[in-house]
């Protein structure tokens, strides 16, 4: 099984450029929904006897950030009436650039890091840290409030794939608390858009900008 | 206990959110307040069985230990103080329905104090983006294009913040894994084993949970949420966030510290936490000169308190307990601001200091504590901050750590001076055209609250009840202890 898990990396990678470098809204959270479902496959990977709890982890996973958060976001996508990042704070080829900057820092800082001898071979630590730097990098570059969740997202996507090098160690607890927080945090975020959409007419962070020195 | 002490507050937000009236329910909240606070004390003053502290829970991730005391202890007390000046604040914001409002105090309050009992990382981390989600909803009160956009950067930029102290706590478990011990995430455990962590784990580690706690505290650079979220929210949730949950997120950087001083990477964390806490100082420093919303002044305060209290930990010794003084004091000498501020906000309908002059002929009450607090956060005598302070740069001096306790000084002048300008210009002078008054003038219910908290802020300045005394130095000699 584990000959699949670097490919699989590899796609993890390929779609944070798709979500760096395409401007339509739908098409982004395509791409985050699928790294989503990758993300819930790779513990059957990483740890193929994990028992009932690694199944129902797997199963939640794939649920909250392949389906449920997806189709929220979907849901607030059409309330709002917006399809596209209109005018992000950098362009999206230099946004891409970026990613692939921080992606090729990643996997050098990576290697300075010590690992524990089955997880050498692995892409799982560069792949962790580059998706959390892309999706930082959307977090601070786009104006509209849904790319910003999906950038959170992105963000949360990178810490999980670090999580499956922790597997045995963390408790279940905390990585349902986890997926938990996650949902919620984006619930909540999901009433706010509905409010900025309703306030502005628009769900573009660009209005707020009221508040400053 | 241990549940007990969460489910009250948790139980008491179902039971505000289920109360019919918008008008009674206010009251609810000093009734479940001051409940909280018996509980709590009652829980701080069992007597430990043995070698066990008396409040445990879960399998030890739940533990009261002395440092979660002082927390704990004044979040009760914060919070109590606080609900009664709820009802007097919402009977004049009738307008509003405050269902949400109400039981979010609560339930804010169940999160913070799952802070202080966690003695496990993840839990501690769980409880903390808790808190986050369930505060944000209360700084959007007011419903207003300004407060959408002040929750919208306190629930983005918090998340962001909580989600890298995730990852640094993934990076502290790894450590333990890497070097081959029984990975755990109980804090004691993690401090028996500090000296063996693998370091580059550890220090990268250390670096992201400070970061990320440190976005929640609000310390600079991490702090752009602050001014919005205080100057947008109303005052009674301002003083909550000033001095719950930042002090929640305090506690969170300390227990992270406490492993790091055990362990191979105690002197770099201990140089982190003195440069950092400089910087907020210095960069909420520069911000309050000039400042002309009050209210946004009261945010850069804070920052530059929770910079007082990270340097005073870095600095040791003594500092340490100066610094677990100082959180209390600030804490309450916020209260007196941020309530103050609010009746004055109220009764001109602005916060900008060119519509609001001379507070303390309109509102006299309201003014002259506006004022007085601004001498207490400020460290001058005879108030409890001064003791703090000044406690913190002795024990900078006489360990020879002249640099920090000298830019400590040249820094507290600095905001003396920039704060100073402000808050004079709303309390003194002739009150402008009377277009910017609402009418609105001091009440006793607004206004009884205030002058306790004022009370507290000076009895400090005296006069330490020992057993609070007691806590401080056990908690402080916690974070002392030599490994």
């Amino acid at each position: 099984m584990e000959q699949f898990l670097d490919p699989l990396l590899i796609v993890t990678l390929a779609l944070n450029f798709v979500a760096l470098g395409v401007s339509r809204l739908r098409a982004v959270i395509s791409a985050v929904a699928l790294q989503g479902i990758v993300l819930g496959v790779l513990p059957l990977l990483v740890h193929p006897e994990i028992g009932w709890r690694g199944i129902a982890l797997v199963g939640v996973t794939i649920g909250i950030k392949g389906i449920v958060i997806p189709r929220f976001l979907i849901h607030a996508m059409r309330e709002a009436n917006i399809q596209h990042e209109v005018r992000p704070v950098m362009n999206f080829m230099m946004s891409l650039l970026l990613g692939a900057i921080g992606t090729g820092l990643a996997m050098a800082f990576s290697f300075t890091l010590p690992l524990l001898k089955e997880h050498e071979h692995a892409l799982l630590v560069p792949a962790s840290l580059a998706t959390a730097w892309t999706g930082f990098l959307m977090l601070t570059t786009r104006k509209k409030a849904i790319m910003q969740v999906l950038g959170y997202l992105l963000l949360e996507n990178g810490i999980f794939l670090f999580g499956l090098l922790l597997l045995e160690a963390i408790p279940f607890l905390v990585e349902v608390g986890v997926l938990l927080d996650l949902f919620t945090a984006v619930f909540v975020m999901g009433i706010i858009i509905h409010h900025i959409s309703r306030e502005f007419a628009s769900i573009s962070t660009e209005h707020l900008s009221e508040l400053k020195e | 206990m241990a549940y007990l002490l969460v489910a009250f507050p948790l139980a008491m937000a179902a039971v505000t959110f289920a109360a019919p009236s918008n008008r009674w329910r206010p009251w609810l909240l000093p009734a479940g307040g001051l409940a909280h606070l018996a509980l709590v004390l009652w829980a701080i003053f069992q007597p430990a069985e043995g070698s066990l502290p008396a409040v445990v829970g879960l399998g030890g991730w739940l533990l009261l230990d002395a440092l979660g005391k002082v927390v704990l202890g004044f979040l009760a007390v914060l919070f109590f103080l606080c609900s009664l000046y709820a009802p007097g604040y919402l009977a004049l914001r009738s307008d509003r329905p405050n269902r949400v409002f109400c039981a979010n105090l609560f339930a804010s309050q169940a999160m913070m104090t799952l802070v202080t009992l966690s003695h496990h990382l993840g839990l501690m981390w769980v409880a903390m983006e808790a808190t986050t989600l369930v505060s944000s909803p209360s700084i959007y009160f007011n419903h207003n294009p300004r407060s959408l956009e002040a929750t919208w950067k306190y629930l983005l930029i918090g998340s962001v913040g909580i989600a890298l102290a995730l990852f640094g706590s993934f990076f502290l478990a790894y450590s333990s894994v890497m070097a081959g011990l029984e990975s755990t995430l109980l804090f004691d455990q993690l401090i028996d084993e500090a000296p063996y962590l693998s370091p580059p784990w550890l220090h990268a580690a250390f670096a992201l949970l400070f970061v990320g706690y440190g976005t929640k505290m609000g310390l600079a650079p991490m702090h752009t949420w602050k001014p919005d979220a205080y100057g947008e929210a109303p005052g009674l949730v301002g003083t909550l966030l000033a001095g719950g949950v930042t002090s929640c997120a305090f506690l969170a950087i300390l227990r992270v510290y406490q492993i790091c001083r055990a362990g191979p990477e105690g002197e770099i964390a201990r140089q982190i936490m003195v440069s950092m806490g400089l910087l907020s100082m210095a960069i909420a420093a520069v911000f309050m000169v000039r400042q002309r919303d009050f209210k946004r002044m009261l945010a850069y305060s804070s920052v530059e308190h929770m910079g007082i209290l990270v340097m005073g930990i870095g600095v040791g010794g003594l500092a340490v307990y100066g610094a677990l003084l100082h959180l209390i004091n600030n804490g309450l000498a916020k209260g007196v601001m941020f309530l103050s501020a609010g009746n004055i906000h109220r009764a001109y309908g602005s916060k900008l200091t060119d519509h609001v002059q001379g507070a303390i002929r309109r509102v006299p009450l309201s003014g002259t504590l506006f004022l007085a607090g601004f001498i207490a956060i400020t460290g001058a005598p005879p108030f409890g901050p001064f003791v703090s302070e000044f406690t913190i740069v002795n024990a900078a001096l006489n360990d020879g750590q002249y640099i920090a306790g000298a830019l400590f000084l040249l820094l507290l002048g600095v905001v003396f001076i920039g704060m100073g300008a402000t808050v004079l210009a709303v309390v003194e002078g002739k009150p402008a055209s009377e277009s910017h008054f609402s009418g609105l003038r001091d009440s006793i219910s607004t206004g009884a609250p205030v002058l306790l908290f004022m009370a507290l802020v000076l009895m400090l300045g005296f006069y330490i009840p020992p057993p609070l005394e007691s806590l401080l130095k056990d908690a402080a000699a916690l974070l002392e202890a030599n490994p």
